[in-house]
């Protein structure tokens, strides 16, 4: 996916997400650590482009949340939540860059619930790749990727890693740290 | 220090505009520590890392129901030997925020009375499931002994004169929430220096973070080596007064140590009156330091001795923060801790 894809991908879910609500009254929208907040941004940027209206934006870091805490290697830095509002009664679309397993979403959804009550909550993915471990699904997918359990999903943007692009790098061919959004 | 939110200080349920929202740090930093001991071998890095985990506790704290589930299923012990009231409480009030089970265990009413060795005590707690001990101890040194003989994770929240590390983890975070970046900030530590581990924590994180640090006290209540150097075993260097008007003057923050008269053995002090006439941090003297300078003290308070009933409960005093910020560093910690391997 180059950059001209990634941004065509945001512009079409923005639209999507207000046919949905049918405009922006009470949206937030809530990118996940790392990557879902740039991509959480350009949404709102587009959103407000189409709409003249802001959204405001959240980050929300599901650290203090995940299932695997124990079993991973080190503990990953918790970045603080930044949440626009309250949220409570709010229409709320989840933002993240690769939708993997669903575990994080399934994070993400006990971490919102926790800190408030939004009336709604949708969850918007860049590239959606397979292989749920839960009944999770997104409602916008920039693009559906077919891949292998074992391929490497590279997801960069320009706010975090200099440049926009997004690599699949099979299994065989891996080398270097995962860059997944998920394990 | 990398990050681009380290000066966020903003509070978290502030309205922000979508261009406020910091960007995420590019990279993740790890913790790969398993016991927390002192500060003497703690990064820069690394207490950057607790401070910005201590950020994110905030928030949760800030809730309107305080829990998060990152330690389900996570058994710490308190293993307390020696009196405390806010370090043990707050640990405890940690664990439970972040879901862990919290056993409190005092010399007093277990099995120390029987004479059982603290080596014996920390096995069997290991035998019992406790993943992370909180150990205070009378005897400086306990805690590396306790985390040599056991599986689980240590944390020293106190041993005799040597150190208290989430008392100096709090502290730094304290003052950074009232002054910023401490980068060549003139903090002045004031007070029974030689009896004081929270001193020795404080010292070393703040010159981690660096600080200029000035220590103020009779030459009776300063530890040998201090402000040497170049000596084996020494401190960082700091620059030592025993004036303290002129220790004060320019100071962007004034820490008061508590006046430790069970640790002494007597003779070191003329009398308790005149000690509080010239060391006393009060208003009077706190005019001399920089506009708007904080003072901080670890507790608990010997009001009218080392420092003024009026100061102590006045605008520039952060000692109800340092109690707040000390359940949010311990939950840092016991979060950090919890997931490394």
């Amino acid at each position: 996916m180059t950059a001209e894809d990634l941004r065509r991908a945001t512009v079409r879910i923005a639209h999507e997400i207000l046919e949905a609500h049918k405009g922006s009254r009470d949206l937030v929208l809530l990118g996940m650590h790392t990557r879902g907040v740039p991509l959480a941004r350009r949404l709102a940027a587009a959103i407000e482009q189409i709409e003249g209206e802001a959204v405001p934006v959240g980050a929300l870091d599901i650290g203090l949340y995940r299932d695997d805490l124990s079993t991973r290697g080190t503990s990953v830095q918790l970045a603080p939540g930044e949440l626009p509002q309250d949220i409570s009664g709010k229409r709320l679309v989840l933002v993240d860059d690769v939708l993997f397993t669903g575990r994080s979403v399934r994070a993400a959804l006990d971490a919102i619930i926790d800190i408030g009550r939004p009336q709604r909550i949708q969850l918007a993915v860049l590239i959606d790749r397979g292989h749920r471990e839960l009944p999770i699904r997104p409602d916008y997918v920039g693009k559906n990727v077919p891949t292998a359990r074992g391929d490497d999903v590279r997801v960069r943007l320009s706010e975090t890693d200099g440049r926009d692009e997004v690599a699949i790098v099979p299994q065989d061919n891996l080398n270097g740290p995962s860059r997944e959004g998920e394990e | 220090m990398t990050s681009p939110r380290t000066s966020e200080k903003a509070p978290i349920t502030t309205p922000r505009a979508v261009s406020e929202v910091p960007l995420p740090p590019s990279e993740e930093r790890t913790w790969r520590r398993r016991h927390v001991l002192d500060l003497d071998d703690f990064s820069a890095d690394e207490i950057e890392l607790v401070l910005e985990t201590t950020t994110a506790m905030k928030e949760v704290l800030s809730r309107d129901v305080p829990r998060a589930p990152a330690l389900r299923g996570t058994t710490i012990v308190t293993l307390f030997y020696e009196a405390s009231t806010r370090t043990r409480a707050s640990f405890e009030l940690a664990g439970k925020v972040l879901g862990a089970d919290v056993i409190n265990l005092t010399s007093s009413g277990s099995s120390v009375e029987k004479g059982e060795s603290l080596i014996d005590t920390v096995r069997t707690l290991q035998a019992l499931g406790a993943q992370i001990l909180v150990m205070r101890h009378a005897m400086s040194g306990a805690p590396y002994l306790a985390a040599e003989h056991t599986d689980a994770r240590v944390i020293n929240a106190g041993d005799g004169w040597h150190a208290h590390p989430t008392q100096g983890l709090l502290d730094l975070y304290t003052l950074r929430s009232r002054i910023g970046d401490l980068r060549g900030k003139r903090i002045v530590i004031v007070g029974d220096i030689a009896h004081s581990r929270v001193a020795r924590s404080d010292i070393w994180g703040l010159s981690k973070l660096g600080a200029e640090i000035v220590v103020c006290a009779p030459p009776t209540l300063l530890p040998a080596g201090l402000g040497k150097p170049h000596e084996q075993d020494a401190m960082p260097n700091v620059t030592v007064e025993t004036d303290l008007d002129k220790a004060v003057c320019g100071a962007d923050a004034v820490m008061t140590l508590r006046l430790q008269q069970e640790r002494m053995s007597g003779g070191l002090l003329p009398s308790l009156r005149e000690y509080s006439r010239l060391y006393q941090v009060n208003e009077e003297r706190m005019s001399r330091a920089n506009p708007g300078a904080p003072v901080l003290h670890p507790g608990p308070m010997n009001e009218g001795v080392e420092i003024s009933a009026a100061l102590a409960h006045g605008a520039s005093s952060m000692i109800e923060e340092q109690v707040q910020n000390g359940v949010a560093v311990r939950m840092a910690l016991l979060y950090l801790m919890r997931g490394s391997k």
